[in-house]
């Protein structure tokens, strides 16, 4: 895949990846065995069928391509761009075996693409309308893929967005250089086009209750993701210039913060930013403070290289635009001047011991090793637990002990009719897996608003 | 296709020399919003958004009442609206509802636009029987607030930095006065930060519950960004979320109040630039000098 140069890069919020030429996507396209049996398909938590997709791509009958892509998927251009795909399909591909896999998300972002440009050339074909209404909690990845779904099932849906702005994470927490926000903003439009109703600044649990909800419509889909930032809990967190990945990104993804002043958020830039965690929003955090200036953006992990959680490529990226890494190394305090700004991170050098329940080995500190990494932001990456404020205002729904929702294999809570999927039922993951919880759901919910055999 | 509803602007007045209060229409959040609950508004694409307190709301009308200080730029171009004018987003209603009492007296003290706040407070409470008296202040007479709207609620002691108005000086010494003459079984404080820090250093050794309302620097108002978090009892909590009300005794308020000084250089930066002097800002747009 072509990617701007990186030192150019590192300067300005472009899009890293520039996109296959048709040439190339045909070519690359035109690999795909064509497998009977394909193993690539097992590997996607949507089910695309990949071959299908890629078959008619290699043949030039994009537009067959596109079509076959968007009823497996609702998102395909979100999916093309921040899938783990060397682990999903990628990994499976039989010609991974033997050297390189189908770069099949680089395909189906180039199909993607092309279909967002292309509208006119696909068909807008749904089921006819059944009179039943769906709402779904949230516009983020689940909740845009379950709207996807059942609006084509004929379903009327509205979604309640608690921003101002529909996208969830994929415009409040994805960086501009890996999801452009133009292209949810396309894909949230086709959902509109297609009859999905949105309404914004609707915070479920504030504006509106889900027993509310319940009497209004006949059936709910809660995927208001997993919203709190945890913190590290270290003395000195609350010192001027700490910040939660969630609102430096916010800050700065949804409100625009780098174009200040000629947007109206601010952010601290920084000179040497400290991003502690090893995940994708790590990454993301500390290629941001490049792009913002940062002489020195530092990934602090209190593991090592091998068992960063983030995707490769992002790591490799973050390498690429010069951000240093600090592995095996745990912060114990924020160090700050006497005006209370930060001026660093005092941590412990760590080592890894024997395996902890997670099965990866628990980082143990070394004796003695304390020391004090210089820097005037701290950036807190190291995760997000559940937001009460939908389930307070119904203590009905039932939750596990960390205060996620509880559903059936079918996304169903203990509640009938009121369905839940992403973050929210299983704790942060991926933008792939909510997805794949959206589309399950949504079928179980069609299935659920079936007038029953008589 | 628009995700929002606008939100047109009913009527406007100024209060005081940087205090306006707007009538907005906002139908859902007039009809169950309660005391102490706030929204976050943005006027315009690219806007901040903005937490402000609900004053009033009037669920028949579906109109609320903000009453906004001019502080920065953001807040200049809200105040600025006028009526047929409209906010583009509007959230809500936000937060908990104010702890009430169910009998007994209460003392309401207010500084500035804070007076504002404590208004549907002192409504509630009055419904609820309880006996309110409120003590609020400003530099001089055209300063003070909702001086008329109190008085239809029970007592008010006026406080005025020059005398202009009501008694010479800080509404702690009038609160001082009023908790020794009859006391009081709870206390609401809401204002500058360093009137509430005054008002519970009055109040905790008396062992008066007191209850302060916070606005720290916040975006999204539902938990999201913890950039709102406050120290309260040594717990970390976020003020969207948790609060925005909290027991006066437990709330460090110095953390409070020099994290409301993050972006005071931005701040000054988007004013100045505002006015008129963008063109150098964005040749040095950057991180201000700490």
């Amino acid at each position: 895949m072509p990617e701007q140069d990186s030192a150019a890069r590192a300067a300005n919020f472009d899009e890293v990846n520039l996109g296959f030429t048709e040439e190339l996507a045909l070519l690359e396209a035109s690999r795909c065995l064509q497998c009977k049996e394909p193993r690539c398909t097992q590997g996607c938590p949507v089910c695309v069928n990949i071959p299908k997709f890629l078959g008619l791509l290699s043949q030039g009958r994009i537009a067959d391509a596109a079509q076959s892509l968007l009823e497996d998927n609702a998102l395909p251009g979100v999916t093309g761009r921040v899938c783990p795909q060397e682990t999903q399909c990628e990994a499976r591909c039989v010609r991974a075996a033997k050297g390189r896999p189908v770069g099949i998300g680089h395909l189906e972002r180039y199909v993607a693409d092309w279909a967002r440009t292309h509208r006119d050339q696909l068909s807008a074909a749904k089921a006819p309308a059944t009179g039943r209404r769906v709402a779904v909690v949230g516009s983020g990845p689940a909740g845009l893929t379950a709207a996807g779904e059942l609006v084509q099932h004929g379903h009327g849906v509205t979604i309640y967005e608690a921003l101002h702005k529909p996208g969830g994470v994929l415009v409040y927490g994805i960086p501009e250089f890996r999801l452009p926000k133009k292209i949810v903003a396309q894909e949230v439009e086709r959902l509109q086009e297609l009859g999905v109703k949105i309404e914004c600044n609707a915070v479920v649990g504030r504006t509106w209750t889900v027993p509310e909800l319940r009497e209004q419509f006949d059936a709910i889909f809660i995927a208001n993701g997993a919203g709190l930032p945890v913190f590290m809990d270290v003395p000195g967190e609350n010192l001027k210039g700490v910040y939660s990945a969630n609102e430096y990104l916010t800050r700065i993804n949804l409100m625009a913060a780098y174009q200040f002043p000629h947007s109206s958020t601010p952010v601290l830039h920084g000179h040497r930013v400290a991003v502690v965690g090893g995940g994708n929003v790590a990454m993301d955090s500390a290629r941001t403070a490049r792009r913002l200036g940062a002489a020195e953006a530092m990934i602090v992990y209190r593991r090592t290289r091998n068992e960063l959680p983030a995707r490769a490529e992002e790591v490799h990226h973050a390498e690429q635009e010069g951000v240093n890494f600090e592995f095996l190394t745990a912060p114990v305090e924020v160090i700050g001047n006497d005006k209370r700004w930060v001026t660093g991170l005092k941590c412990l050098r760590m080592k890894l011991g024997t395996p902890d329940a997670s099965g990866r080995a628990r980082p143990e500190p070394v004796p003695g090793s304390e020391f004090v990494l210089p820097c005037d932001v701290v950036v807190v990456a190291i995760g997000t637990r559940a937001n009460p404020l939908l389930t307070a205002t119904c203590p009905e729904l039932k939750l596990n002990k960390h205060s996620y929702l509880i559903a059936d294999e079918n996304g169903m809570t203990n509640l009938p009719g009121v369905f839940a999927g992403g973050d929210i039922v299983r704790g942060a993951a991926t933008v792939i897996l909510a997805m794949g919880d959206g589309k399950r759901a949504a079928g179980a919910i069609n299935n659920y608003l079936k007038p029953a055999a008589s | 296709m628009p995700f929002c509803k606008m939100h047109s602007i009913l009527g406007r007045q100024q209060l005081s020399p940087n205090v306006t209060r707007l009538k907005v229409r906002a139908s859902r959040i007039a009809t169950i919003r309660q005391p102490g609950q706030f929204v976050i508004v943005r006027l315009a694409e690219d806007a901040e958004r903005i937490p402000l307190t609900i004053a009033d709301a009037d669920p028949a009308a579906g109109t609320i009442t903000l009453v906004i200080q001019s502080v920065g730029k953001s807040t200049r171009e809200l105040v600025a609206l006028k009526p047929g004018d409209a906010i583009r987003d509007i959230v809500g209603p936000l937060g908990h509802a104010t702890e009430m009492i169910a009998s007994g007296r209460a003392l309401c003290i207010g500084g500035g636009v804070g007076t504002a706040v404590l208004h549907p407070i002192a409504q509630s409470l009055n419904r609820r029987g309880v006996h309110v008296t409120s003590i609020i202040g400003g530099r001089s007479r055209e300063w003070v607030i909702f001086e008329e709207e109190l008085r239809r609620l029970g007592e008010v002691v006026v406080c005025t930095d020059d005398g202009s108005h009501g008694r010479k000086g800080f509404v702690t010494d009038a609160a001082k006065d009023v908790l020794a003459m009859g006391g009081a079984d709870i206390v609401y404080a809401v204002g500058p930060v360093p009137m509430m820090r005054a008002v519970a250093n009055l109040t905790r050794p008396l062992g008066v519950r007191t209850i302060v309302s916070l606005n720290p620097v916040m975006i999204d108002g539902t938990g999201m960004c913890g950039g709102c978090r406050v120290t309260v009892g040594s717990k970390t909590r976020f003020a969207c979320v948790d609060g925005p009300e909290f027991d006066g005794h437990q709330v460090n308020f110095e953390e409070l109040m020099d994290r409301l000084t993050i972006y005071r250089e931005f701040e000054q930066r988007a004013t100045a630039c505002a006015d008129g002097g963008c063109r150098l800002e964005a040749a040095v747009a950057g991180r201000p000098a700490q």
